[in-house]
């Protein structure tokens, strides 16, 4: 809305000025507060995305749900699946505080106009998957997400802390599993070594580009939405898990990876950027099926959701014809 | 896909923590009623043990004060240091005071 008052002008740099001390002193930015557009605009992105990550993460991972090798194991599953949904909700739940509607959400993953985390267009094969998926995959996502604990937006950093407290459980469970795989058979074994060797890659990636291929990031650390760069994240991944590999006894597939004594960190390869903008951009080996997949459960709830409303509206019908029916009493009284 | 969901109305979510704490927002959700908003609650809130009771109110059903903390809303406060105890001042000698 264009104004020629220079007063209005005065009054939007007032705005900005007291955004960007808020944001300097490290304080969050609240729901009703003034925010510049673009801050809006990329924190609705982010975290559409990112809960649409937590809902599609269902998947590969409920695959096994039902062919799960025990009971104990079918529960942990079950539990850890209805986790990501519940990530997925508080994130959305932090999406509507910045005036992004649910229902138009949810269309815009099943149009394909907004993406997800590219990992979870890769197939879970084996259930050793289900084991590397929690620590691997999982992991990456804690070294993601405890940053964003402390994020400039004050409802996705609160949802932040939720996640990762609860994202804990689910890194040991995976972990866990495979050390038992591990203590089985030969077949077994090689079963983990598989699943290492597929999902190894694809795992760096989820940090997304390098860094001086992320034209968004600098901006998105100005205003502390984002704590560390990508790189700086992929680091602390291969860091951290390389002696966890150790420990569980599988080779992690890269050539290139070793011990840097004067950096103080592991060296290692350069993964496939090519591949994850392959996958980013719709082309991974499971996109169309997530997609598909999330769109039919969407479908098929729609008579649940009606008929939830459609009670509601009943029941709501009945309470106002017994206040009603009080409150002539009341006065007859 | 049609919005059928956008005439499910938002409520705001508060959990009691434990017995002597207050009720606390923890955040929102989707329910086509009160008794499904409490049930939902239950399943998205305390799914470890986060709460012993749950209050759900309709988000349309909240008056909130401006969030700027420099909103002359909070300024009558401001002003009036002698509602704090450190105002008055005392002889070190005095016990219990």
């Amino acid at each position: 809305m264009p104004s020629p008052d220079p007063g209005d002008d005065l009054a939007e740099a007032r705005l900005q000025a007291h955004f960007d001390d808020t944001i300097a002193r490290d304080r969050r930015i609240e729901p009703r507060d003034w925010m510049p557009e673009g801050y809006r605009r990329t924190l609705v992105r982010q975290i559409a995305q990112h809960a649409h990550s937590e809902i599609i993460g269902m998947q590969p991972e409920g695959d096994w749900i039902t062919k799960a090798p025990s009971l104990r194991r079918k529960a942990i599953l079950l539990a850890k699946v209805q986790d990501e949904a519940g990530h997925g909700l508080y994130l959305y739940s932090a999406a509507e505080t910045l005036g992004a509607d649910r229902a138009d959400l949810t269309r815009q993953l099943a149009d394909g106009r907004q993406k997800y985390s590219s990992i979870f267009n890769y197939p879970s094969e084996t259930f050793a998957d289900v084991g590397v998926i929690g620590w691997f995959v999982d992991g990456a996502a804690i070294c993601n997400q405890v940053p964003l604990c402390r994020t400039s937006y004050g409802p996705y950093a609160r949802a932040m802390v939720r996640v990762c407290k609860e994202e804990s459980f689910h890194q040991r469970q995976g972990y866990e599993l495979l050390l038992t795989m591990m203590r089985g058979t030969d077949a077994q074994r090689a079963m983990v070594q598989d699943a290492v060797d597929r999902w190894w890659w694809p795992s760096l990636m989820m940090f997304g580009p390098p860094d001086d291929d992320s034209p968004n990031s600098a901006r998105s650390m100005a205003w502390k939405i984002k704590r560390h760069s990508n790189d700086e994240l992929r680091q602390r991944f291969v860091d951290m898990t390389v002696p966890q590999a150790d420990r569980l006894g599988v080779r992690l597939p890269d050539p290139e990876l070793r011990w840097n004594a004067e950096r103080g960190h592991h060296d290692f390869g350069t993964p496939d950027f090519a591949e994850l903008t392959r996958v980013i951009q719709g082309d991974g080996p499971c996109n169309a099926e997530r997609v598909r997949r999330r769109r039919a459960a969407h479908e098929e709830g729609a008579w649940v959701r009606e008929a939830a409303r459609a009670h509601a509206a009943k029941s709501a019908a009945r309470r106002d014809g017994h206040a009603h029916h009080g409150a002539t009493e009341g006065a007859a009284a | 896909m049609t919005g059928v969901d956008a005439s499910w109305p938002l409520y705001e979510v508060f959990v009691r923590g434990k017995r002597g704490l207050n009720h606390v927002h923890v955040g929102s959700l989707r329910a086509a009623d009160p008794r499904m908003a409490l049930e939902n609650a239950r399943d998205l809130y305390t799914r470890r043990n986060e709460g012993v009771s749950i209050w759900v109110v309709r988000s349309a059903d909240i008056s909130a004060s401006a969030p700027d903390e420099k909103d002359p809303f909070f300024a009558p406060s401001g002003d009036k240091v002698y509602r704090h105890p450190t105002f008055y001042d005392i002889p070190a000698d005095v016990p219990h005071i």
